[in-house]
């Protein structure tokens, strides 16, 4: 597994540092409990200045991770350095070392998106006109401005979201740390985020380091990913680097108006390799052998039966698939 | 396409730990939970203050019909425990929820993830919640006492009730919240607490059985309800009311440090 790789040269120096993180829970109760490693020896390196993602299904202990980061949970085992800081050792540190926009908003939830990112920005150590005027800027920046006296309670998801992580920036920190930040969020809010993002990196050399299990999210604005599963990091390298693990692999989606036509022989040996979902089939072959199959389904019988059909080049997600991934694949 | 296109400064100095944030000081995070808290209740709790209202007004009326108009310790007591009442519900009650439901769906890490002292979190909520119960607070001992004959100059002593019957009550519904193990179970603890006020504070005290009177004497709120219908009597004996706020202070400080502790408990890490 290469930690090297990416557009953060080696020589810069590391953000965070995490060296074999353990972490197991108990999940039930009395004689039917069971333990379960949600993280199972993590080890990896983010560099200053970089966007960093963990790309994972749900489950596979990315937020038990980002929790451990946050100084939220203590780790069984491991080490987590932040900065040069010491986190397992002083957890309180890592509230004046990083900004953290999780996956709830209860606690801002009733509060005008105004008042949410003021109130996180003087928690943060602001004085009171800092707050109010960096908060301003802030909401100006990603959009808000004109939803700012409207409580998050009565916003859209994608609006709430971004509101929440108006509040994160609020009182700059060398890190941030995103759980899933556009979950709901439309395209332009979407865009909002990642300018607010790269804008902090070119002016202050901010690293993010962000969850996800968005692919086409991870393709586009990560310079480096680890792929988490089952408790373990199965590959980190650029997303371009984990893509040519599957290179000159096409994956070939098919979806049927009603049955499959099991009758085509094409389609009869077809169903034995393709992952199906429903009325989808999904193969991962080799270009001539899908040229091969596109010409089977896209004549006689099959073609009746056709409703769709795409040719892709590879995505992280098949990258996921190749490497062992256990879930099935990344998007639920 | 790579929509992040800036490449990243990295010409920071590199030796040693990177210098930490400030973190934010005591009464300045606290001001700013505070004013949170008071902006929220705007928006989602005046519902609810309405029904603390009438629920002490609608005690008072039923009250009215067991217990006689005039200078009495059971008329003193009813309107003085129904006002009390108030500031039970909102403090105790509506606090033990709102913690319970803040530390059920993770709401708790956005303030574990901020250098804000757990003070400051604990103490801001419980102020907040604590002062909006005043006009309700008012308006239900107005209004008993015009229904029971008693005097109304002394109303301004709320102004010490409020806040320390508050802050004991706030403390003790804050660490039910953070306390318990599942948010049902900070509702139900809170909805025990405030049925408690209710009984032990309204009822009169003469008729009630010793092993209740002993109960009564453990719930903070009844120092609070004590002091205030001292106030009402002709000539109230000011000594006691001060030493029955004292006993409020006492737990209050005693139960807003146990929240405090429970609140970092319920953030450990």
């Amino acid at each position: 597994m290469s930690e090297t790789a990416g557009r953060a040269p080696d020589e810069t120096p590391p953000c965070v540092v995490v060296r074999d993180l353990t972490r197991t829970y108990r999940s039930g109760r009395g004689a039917a409990a069971t333990e379960i490693r949600a993280n199972d020896g993590i080890s990896l390196t983010v560099r200053r200045g970089e966007v960093f993602g963990l790309l994972g299904p749900n489950g596979a202990g990315k937020s038990t991770l980002v929790r451990q980061l946050t100084g939220l949970l203590r780790p069984d085992s491991g080490t987590v350095e932040l900065l040069g800081h010491d986190i397992v050792r002083h957890p309180e540190r890592a509230a004046r070392l990083l900004g953290y926009l999780g996956q709830e908003s209860t606690a801002l939830d009733e509060l005008t998106v105004a008042l949410a990112a003021e109130t996180t920005g003087r928690l943060r150590g602001l004085g009171r006109a800092q707050a109010r005027s960096t908060a301003a800027d802030v909401l100006e920046e990603l959009g808000l401005t004109a939803i700012a006296h409207r409580p998050l309670a009565k916003l859209s998801g994608g609006q709430r979201r971004l509101a929440c992580f108006a509040a994160t920036l609020v009182g700059d920190r060398p890190l941030l740390v995103l759980d899933e930040p556009t979950t709901g969020m439309d395209p332009v809010a979407r865009r909002a985020v990642w300018r607010a993002v790269d804008r902090r990196r070119a002016e202050h050399g901010t690293t993010v380091l962000l969850v996800t299990h968005n692919v086409i999210e991870a393709e586009t604005v990560l310079d480096r990913v680890a792929v988490v599963d089952d408790g373990r990091v199965i590959a980190c390298d650029t997303p371009g680097g984990l893509k040519a693990l599957v290179d000159g692999d096409v994956r070939l989606d098919l979806v049927w108006r009603d049955e499959a036509p099991v009758g085509v022989p094409a389609v009869a040996a077809l169903r034995e390799r393709a992952e199906c979902t429903g009325r989808r089939w999904t193969v991962r072959t080799t270009p001539e052998q899908a040229r091969e199959l596109v010409a089977a389904v896209t004549t006689g019988p099959a073609f009746a039966a056709l409703d769709d059909f795409t040719l892709a080049t590879p995505s992280l997600e098949d990258a996921y698939l190749k490497l062992g991934g256990r879930h099935g694949g990344l998007a639920k | 396409m790579t929509l992040l296109s800036a490449p990243p400064r990295t010409d920071r100095p590199t030796g040693g730990p990177a210098p930490l944030a400030p973190a934010a000081r005591l009464l300045p995070s606290l001001a700013a939970v505070y004013r949170a808290q008071l902006a929220r209740a705007r928006v989602a709790r005046i519902p609810l203050l309405f029904v603390a209202t009438f629920q002490s007004l609608g005690i008072l009326v039923m009250m009215r019909g067991v217990v006689e108009a005039g200078q009495s310790s059971a008329a003193r007591s009813v309107v003085a425990g129904s006002s009390v009442l108030v500031v039970a519900f909102v403090a105790l009650n509506l606090l033990a929820q709102y913690f319970g439901k803040l530390r059920a769906t993770g709401g708790l890490d956005h303030y574990a993830t901020l250098p804000v002292p757990a003070a400051s979190v604990v103490l801001g909520a419980a102020a907040a919640y604590a002062s909006f119960t005043l006009p309700g607070t008012v308006v239900t001992a107005a209004v008993g006492a015009v229904m029971f004959g008693l005097p109304l100059g002394q109303l301004w002593v709320l102004l010490a009730v409020v806040p320390l019957a508050g802050a004991a009550l706030a403390g003790l519904g804050a660490a039910c919240g953070l306390l318990a193990p599942r948010q049902e179970i900070a509702t139900m603890l809170g909805q025990l607490g405030m049925s408690a006020a209710l009984l032990l504070g309204v009822l009169p005290v003469d008729h009630l059985p010793q092993p209740v009177l002993w109960l009564r004497d453990l719930l903070p709120s009844t120092y609070g309800v004590e002091a205030f219908a001292r106030t009402f009597a002709p000539d109230p004996d000011w000594a006691m009311v001060l030493a029955d706020l004292g006993v409020c202070a006492g737990v209050g400080v005693l139960s807003l440090g146990v929240a405090t502790w429970a609140y970092r408990r319920a953030v450990a890490r």
